[in-house]
């Protein structure tokens, strides 16, 4: 790790290596292209560690390509092209000595709809990872399984209910459970692609509630189509608009004083 | 809003709804009925080979017919024991053959390969042998085989018989894996799965009762075929002596017995169908079971 270190300490030319440390993932002219259409353009952008960032911008803006981008989930899409840099924890992720596998282990994701796994158990689902992985010992994968329920919410629901099917859970159970099984592989950032798009205003407002537990443990980056819901869960917020970074920045600043006038005629809901 | 300056449709469009509206019902009972009468006319030929096959078999049906090779032809005594051991060996060697070999083909296509020349390839030369008439699997199994070793054997017609199942397993495999929602897949390699174990753990896991009863229904198939058989296993009065010598089966059986002109070969004829088609059903309910049966493993 001292070499990656190193690396990261001449790349950021000017900052002390401790303001380093504050971000999680940096992210250099990343562009994405589907076939010949670049879907994202030039995005220079900075998370920092233990906070919650969120994307937002209308349909189509390239927020999801952009996230899916960070634990090279984009690869599983035929055609999709990613330039650039993505840099986790001074860990350069599309380097080609970087295998997809290890990079998911360490940032996790959430999907827009709940996807437990159908044949599985509560427990199972969340064990999934861990088992899969190749974990064997029962007691360590209890331990996580119960962690990772608490921390998602869900234990005090289903603590009584384990071997119950996964799909037997209400949607917004689901989800959380899904939540669970990210969480259970100990991951260092959380990808979440409009995690609550799905559900009702009841299960969306746990979700969020979660979200803003989570981030002490964990750097979560949120897609998120509704304002609202960025202006009450994210410390940072940015906004996308046709491939295109237009503005980051505090939450507060963006939903506040918006800098570009897109920015502000997006929050005020003029367009979108 | 505009909507007090609209010219008002209501009263059009309610009459055009009232019109239609009766003819709907007339069509509605229409359909039904036709459904109906569909049904029943699928099942009445089912039914009446069931009906006429119990009828006519049942009586043949003793311990000894079930235990016992066939005595001289035309005493009526004895039984059909070795083509319902050949028919358990040959069928058992050929899913056991087939099986492995079609799903792991199905798996290639559907989570390995979707798309290419190869694929493409592999698929119209699947459809193509699901196509092929079984005498002439069975006559290739005669000059390949039975030619080349000498000998009418098991091993022919398992051979045989897997060639004709193969092709099915492989469709209803990559069918049933299709069917997998994808997000599935996401959700495992947002886990730092390797695809192997995805397909493995998840993917086929879900796909499970699909290619089980896809197996089911090709065994099934395979269980009643009559003309590779004769080609490649012969058919014999006598048990089972070894994979390289010929055998019996249930199919064949009938089949002789069927052209013999005795009256209790006949009935021995009718019982053989009976014990072929109640070890179909037994299968398929065996299958009921295992998939009703959905166990979710308890925590450890």
């Amino acid at each position: 790790m001292a070499i990656e270190e190193s690396i990261e300490t001449r790349e950021v030319e000017g900052t002390r290596p401790k303001a380093i440390e504050k971000y999680k993932v940096r992210l250099e002219n990343v562009n994405v292209w589907y076939g010949t259409k670049r879907a994202v353009k030039d995005i220079n952008l900075n998370v920092r560690d233990k906070s919650v960032t969120a994307f937002i911008g209308p349909s189509g803006c390239g927020k999801t390509t952009l996230l899916r981008c960070l634990n090279r989930m984009h690869e599983l899409t035929p055609g999709a092209r990613a330039e650039g840099k993505v840099i986790v924890d001074g860990i350069d992720i599309y380097d080609k000595s970087i295998d997809p596998v290890i990079i998911r282990r360490r940032v996790g994701m959430v999907f827009q709809k709940p996807n437990p796994f159908p044949t599985m158990s509560i427990f199972d689902n969340v064990a999934a990872g861990l088992r899969l992985n190749g974990m064997t010992n029962k007691t360590i994968i209890r331990e996580i399984v119960e962690q990772s329920l608490k921390n998602a919410a869900l234990w005090d629901e289903v603590k009584n209910e384990l071997g119950n099917p996964g799909m037997s859970l209400s949607g917004g159970q689901q989800q959380r459970l899904c939540i669970a099984r990210a969480l259970a592989m100990q991951p260092e950032v959380l990808l979440m692609d409009e995690p609550t798009s799905s559900l009702d205003p009841i299960g969306s407002s746990k979700i969020e509630q979660l979200v803003r537990n989570l981030k002490d443990h964990v750097t979560i980056i949120i897609v998120t189509h509704n304002m609202q819901q960025a202006g009450r869960v994210s410390d940072f917020t940015a906004f996308m608009y046709l491939g295109d970074l237009i503005e980051y920045g505090s939450t507060t600043q963006i939903f506040m004083k918006p800098e570009k006038e897109l920015t502000e005629r997006y929050i005020s809901g003029k367009f979108g | 809003m505009t909507i007090n300056s609209n010219k008002d449709y209501s009263a059009i469009v309610l009459e055009a709804v009232n019109k239609k509206y009766r003819k709907r019902l007339v069509v509605n009972k229409l359909v039904t009925v036709g459904t109906i009468v569909c049904v029943i006319a699928a099942l009445v030929p089912l039914a009446s080979i069931l009906i006429e096959v119990v009828k006519n078999g049942i009586s043949a049906i003793s311990f000894e017919f079930l235990t016992q090779p066939q005595g001289s032809i035309g005493s009526g005594s004895g039984g059909i024991a070795p083509a319902i051991q050949g028919t358990i060996i040959v069928v058992g060697l050929a899913a056991a053959i087939a099986t492995p070999v079609g799903v792991l083909t199905g798996i290639y296509l559907s989570e390995f390969a979707k798309e290419g020349a190869f694929p493409n390839t592999v698929r119209f030369f699947n459809d193509v042998l699901t196509g092929l008439p079984s005498i002439v699997i069975g006559i290739v199994g005669y000059v390949a085989i039975v030619l080349t070793t000498g000998s009418f054997s098991v091993m022919a017609g398992a051979l045989s018989l897997s060639i004709i199942m193969m092709p099915i397993v492989v469709r209803v495999t990559e069918e049933t894996l299709k069917v997998v929602p994808y997000s599935l897949r996401e959700a495992g390699h947002s886990l730092g799965l390797s695809k192997a174990k995805i397909t493995l753990f998840i993917v086929l896991p879900a796909a499970k009762d699909g290619i089980l009863t896809g197996i089911v229904i090709a065994i099934s198939r395979i269980a009643g075929e009559t003309a590779p058989l004769i080609m490649t296993i012969l058919g014999t009065s006598l048990f089972f002596t070894g994979f390289t010598g010929p055998v019996d089966a249930l199919p064949l059986r009938i089949w002789r017995l069927a052209s013999q002109p005795y009256e209790s070969a006949h009935a021995f004829g009718w019982g053989s169908a009976l014990i072929l088609i109640l070890m179909i059903l037994a299968l398929s309910m065996g299958l009921r079971l295992l998939i009703q049966k959905r166990s979710y493993k308890a925590v450890p």
